[in-house]
């Protein structure tokens, strides 16, 4: 084969490969096919590289198969995670994706000395800093998400005019480059000064926020990899980068929805402060409590219970035990669904993954507009490890500080029930009327044992 | 402004229109696989990181695109393979036997 039609060659495998990853998003659309994705995904991934390697680029193989190896040796286990801890770990492959398309980035710079256009310099600026602010600010997530650092806001003083004047700083020199581009000694600078500004553009968010910040990131190391495509003329990396981060846009977008906060606000990255408002000065109201014998009366006359899951729920690793009262209810006769905010978990659909793991079937979790119509049909719900998704002052006052966010209407049902530690407030330190209402039970204990315990009482009388 | 240029930029807004209408469809059941799931697919950029290793001119640009195919070919399979595993836990209700 001559070396042209050997080069049409790869291009032609890349373009299979590209309209695998389209058909693999396709058949995402729903559980039944969506396994049909991975495969197509994986299929047209491996024709990519096979051909690559069989081109007539590839001169020194040594290293390149040592890496590919030591990249097995890392991704394996990173594939092999708890659920649990899936936002973390998505963190940090944002990272490392953002890392491979900077490091590349740089080494075409390099490769191009002395000879690199202002164009292609503006190019390859371009591309290093999204990279570089992307792998800092994502391993800042993904430490924030493992508790290694904080969760916490950092905030200091005048903390948005420091990040902002750091983006300038990266910003100018990008522009110095293009302008001299044999100007070697500032590349490293640029990207040490873009490296600062992702760690400074996401240390202030709060825990609460992840499920945005992740999306975020995932929307930024898709348009770096589309960058290097431009880079680099590849067709390829802008396809997969675009689909990457018109993925991560469109969940940014729902994430700001689903906590009611504009998408200006988040790519200023001023979210987070929210938090700081008040630290609830609240009166001793009464409320109703409840213990998990007369919980399990009450849930076995019910005819039809939604549970509402909060990441509180996954904390206290009830969702075992969850799955034992689905069980024990649906038994009994007893229509279980569930209600799933967008934002319950650390990750956009981490409910979800959290609850199929524990064997619950996805047609009984429902979203939230589905949900929402059927709670005034609803005997009892149930809300476990959840606060703010559930708090009725989202719809009814117009001073509260999460006014407008979509809320799980579980004040709708007939009754709710409420398994929490104690009245303390959650994440955003807002008081929640849903628990003085008449209508409200407090279950008040840890949430596994909890609904343990409702679930030995269901089984006492029902072993029928 | 090179052609390159100018045929790349068609490529990307089609393809973010195709991304949008796409993933718009997928539902939020299955959000978080399609975070994993894109992120390998994003992993593409291995076939880049390779040629920059592979094709041997300094010493540097082997370095960079050493590591640089170690990350992002971890991504692929780490991506593909926790994918699949998520997917494969969403079942149906059984329907019931008599």
């Amino acid at each position: 084969m001559s070396p042209d039609a050997a080069q049409n060659l790869i291009h032609l495998t890349y373009l299979v490969a590209v309209a695998l990853f389209i058909l693999a998003l396709k058949w995402l659309s729903s559980p039944a096919t969506a396994r049909h994705g991975v495969l197509g995904g994986e299929i047209g991934a491996a024709l990519a590289v096979v051909a690559t390697l069989a081109g007539a680029e590839v001169i020194e193989y040594k290293w390149v198969v040592a890496a590919l190896v030591a990249g097995a040796v890392v991704g394996v286990p990173l594939g092999l995670v708890p659920m649990t801890a899936v936002p973390q770990r998505t963190a940090l492959s944002h990272a490392f994706g953002a890392l491979a398309a900077a490091l590349v980035g740089s080494a075409e710079y390099y490769a191009r000395l002395p000879n690199v256009s202002r164009f292609g310099m503006a190019e390859i600026a371009l591309e290093v800093i999204i990279g570089s602010l992307t792998l800092t600010g994502s391993m800042i997530a993904a430490g924030k998400l493992q508790e290694i650092l904080p969760q916490r806001p950092i905030t200091f003083r005048g903390q948005n005019l420091v990040s902002l004047s750091v983006l300038g700083a990266a910003v100018a020199i990008a522009v110095a480059l293009v302008v001299h581009p044999e100007n070697t000694q500032l590349f490293p600078v640029m990207v040490a000064v873009a490296l600062l500004f992702g760690a400074l553009l996401v240390t202030p968010i709060g825990g609460a926020d992840m499920p945005t910040v992740i999306s975020l990131l995932n929307s930024y190391a898709g348009l770096s990899a589309a960058l290097l495509g431009f880079v680099l003329n590849s067709k390829v990396l802008v396809v997969a980068g675009a689909l990457d981060g018109s993925s991560g846009f469109i969940l940014s977008v729902i994430m700001c929805r689903a906590m009611n906060r504009s998408f200006t606000n988040v790519m200023f990255g001023a979210f987070g402060q929210v938090e700081a408002t008040a630290a609830a000065a609240e009166e001793k109201r009464p409320v109703r409590s409840a213990t998990p014998e007369e919980a399990a009366a009450i849930l076995a006359s019910a005819s039809k219970v939604i549970i509402v899951p909060g990441y509180g729920m996954a904390v206290a690793q009830a969702q075992h035990k969850v799955r034992e009262l689905y069980d024990a209810m649906t038994k009994r006769g007893v229509d279980v669904k569930f209600g799933i905010h967008p934002v319950a978990g650390r990750m956009p659909g981490h409910m979800n993954v959290l609850l199929a793991e524990a064997d619950i079937p996805y047609d009984k979790l429902l979203d939230m507009e589905t949900v929402n119509g059927e709670f005034p049909e609803t005997d009892v719900a149930l809300v476990i490890g959840a606060n703010d998704v559930t708090n009725p002052a989202a719809r009814l006052d117009r001073s509260s500080p999460i006014y407008g966010m979509p809320i799980l209407d579980v004040d709708k049902a007939r009754t709710a029930m409420v398994i929490k530690r104690s009245l303390n407030p959650g994440f955003a330190g807002i008081d929640n009327p849903l628990y003085y209402l008449d209508k409200t039970l407090m279950l008040f204990g840890d949430a596994k044992a909890f609904v343990a315990g409702i679930v030995h009482e269901l089984g006492g009388h029902g072993h029928s | 402004m090179p052609a390159d240029f100018i045929s790349n930029l068609y490529v990307f807004v089609l393809a973010a229109f195709v991304g949008f209408e796409v993933i718009r469809r997928v539902s939020p059941l299955l959000h978080t696989p399609l975070m994993s799931l894109t992120n390998a697919l994003d992993a593409i950029v291995v076939v880049a990181a390779i040629i920059i290793a592979g094709r041997h001119e300094t010493a540097l640009s082997t370095v960079l695109g050493v590591v640089a195919v170690a990350a992002s070919f971890s991504n692929m399979v780490g991506g593909f393979l926790i994918t699949d595993r998520m997917l494969r836990m969403f079942k149906l209700s059984k329907t019931k036997k008599p």
